[in-house]
């Protein structure tokens, strides 16, 4: 279905292409020898100054704020091997609001797959303190302020840095790692009943075989747990978590929901890509949402939105909208390396400094948009693949993808990077 | 084992999903129960779409529909065996 409004196409344009097909000639990849053999114990990155591993190499252009993403962008142009993130926030923020706002900039920067950070604001003041946040992890960054100086000289100064750092950071070498210093967040989008029944089950297994080997992971969606609370919070590894998580997610109710509602959230959830795909009602989304956690894993604290861990290895909760890419950049800030991605309508979303792996189980997914996709457990529906199998398929991906094997999304130029914004700015 | 038309996740369940796309009013579907792998047959009364779902036995306005062994809400009006299950008949008891 096409969606016009105020605007009228030339006569048959859309009818043209209404039904045609997209040829596409078949290519069989040659067999790519992988120097570190099959093993998925190990997988090689990139050991950071304060210790942690990335599986990525960026040297990222970090706006401050909004007025600042031209210049990334101009230094982006200028120096290749470079990652502006533009956003849209960043003046005029205050309380908790501004709070999530630095942490989100400050985690993204230090995250491990970030080799070096050039930051640009608006001013001195605040650029500063991202600068001095990321600076703490000991990876090279640098700041500047645009205010009496102009987007030009600005911009032919982070050039000069901008150069260096590519150089320098293109010179760093991958190491072999154990599989206990991977990072691998989970969120899942345009979820329909396959989920629950496959691609979500499929994360599930790889926590349960992985959590217990000292992998860090983490779940969220505070919105989307609506209707399956009551399992969420047994889910936790202690009963003060659990009351700890439950208050969490009654506050998200009473102070947004109840808050801000016009009717309900019949509307929102389960949204309109859901009930195409089949899910009726808030609780049927949310117990297919759970799945993502497995049988056995216990979540051991709960993070506040972009907050890193501090409780070592295990899962852990953070407080995340369920907007795809609103998630998946606060847990990108947290330190997560890899994140993993059921659908079953087929959410397109990638992120500009994690890899984002796709799964899903839906078979019309997988033959509408399959460009998208990077692990395909639509066998589960047709019961020739369990879920053991599933979960060890996502794992050989995870590992390929650490190596650095590019995901549907990155090599689609997906880089979605939002910025959770709490309440209107002064 | 076949492939299935319809998956069902526990035994408790009031409702399955189809898995396959096409599904026309008629079909003697092969039904699964993923949680013990046991399998029974069900005549489909519409035709219905991939991910939708599908009443396993009569159900009456207001008694509550089971998924995954818990309670996902509630039927608006009845909704006969075989029949297609969605927001036209059914609906959360939270709002």
């Amino acid at each position: 279905m096409s969606i016009v409004a105020n605007f009228d196409l030339v006569k048959g344009t859309l009818e043209d292409f209404k039904g045609r097909q997209i040829e596409a000639p078949a290519f069989k990849a040659p067999m790519v020898k992988r120097p570190t053999g099959p093993s998925l114990d190990s997988f090689t990155g990139w050991r950071r100054e304060n210790g942690r591993v990335g599986v990525r190499n960026h040297v990222l252009l970090l706006p401050l704020d909004d007025l600042s993403n031209a210049a990334c962008e101009a230094v982006a142009n200028n120096v290749k091997g470079t990652l502006a993130i533009p956003h849209a926030y960043g003046r005029l923020q205050f309380g908790e609001d501004l709070e999530i706002h630095f942490r989100t900039l400050i985690g993204t920067g230090s995250n491990p797959n970030v080799a070096a950070v050039v930051v640009i604001g608006i001013e001195d003041g605040w650029t500063k303190r991202v600068v001095d946040g990321i600076a703490k992890t000991g990876k090279p960054v640098v700041g500047f302020g645009i205010e009496g100086h102009g987007d030009i000289a600005t911009i032919a100064k982070a050039s000069y840095v901008a150069k260096e750092f590519v150089q320098w950071a293109t010179e760093l070498q991958r190491e072999t790692c154990g599989i206990e210093e991977l990072w691998v967040s989970t969120k899942c989008g345009e979820s329909d009943t396959t989920t629950g029944l496959s691609s979500c089950p499929t994360v599930g297994n790889m926590y349960d075989k992985w959590i217990p080997r000292g992998v860090h992971g983490v779940f969220g969606e505070t919105s989307e747990i609506t209707g399956a609370e009551h399992l969420c919070k047994a889910r936790a590894a202690t009963p003060e978590v659990g009351e700890r998580w439950y208050k969490m997610w009654k506050a998200y109710q009473d102070d947004v929901i109840e808050a801000h509602k016009t009717d309900d959230l019949s509307d929102s959830q389960p949204t309109k890509g859901n009930i195409a795909g089949g899910l009726t009602t808030i609780e049927e989304k949310a117990l297919g949402n759970l799945e993502k956690i497995g049988r056995d894993c216990k979540y051991i604290d709960i993070l506040e939105p972009a907050q890193a861990p501090t409780k070592g290895p295990g899962l852990y909760y953070m407080d995340t909208s369920s907007a795809a890419a609103e998630c998946v950049t606060l847990m990108a800030a947290g330190g997560y390396v890899v994140h993993t991605f059921p659908t079953g309508q087929g959410n397109v979303i990638g992120n500009p400094i994690v890899p984002v792996i796709k799964i899903t189980g839906n078979p019309k997914t997988m033959r509408t948009m399959p460009e998208h996709i990077d692990v395909d457990v639509s066998g589960i529906l047709r019961r020739d693949m369990t879920i053991p199998q599933a979960g060890d398929a996502l794992i050989e991906n995870i590992v390929r993808t650490a190596n650095g094997r590019l995901t549907a999304a990155e090599a689609l130029g997906h880089r979605e990077f939002s910025m959770t914004k709490l309440y209107r700015s002064a | 084992m076949s492939t299935p038309h319809l998956l069902v996740h526990e035994k408790k369940d009031t409702v399955g999903v189809v898995v396959v796309e096409g599904l026309k009013a008629g079909t003697d579907m092969l039904c699964v129960v993923t949680h013990d792998n046991s399998d029974f047959r069900l005549t489909a009364k519409m035709d219905i779409p991939i991910g939708h779902k599908v009443a396993l036995q009569d159900i009456k306005a207001g008694e509550t529909i089971w998924k995954y062994g818990q309670d996902i809400g509630q039927a608006k009006s009845d909704v006969k065996q075989g029949e297609h299950l969605h927001v036209h008949n059914a609906k959360t008891k939270r709002w």
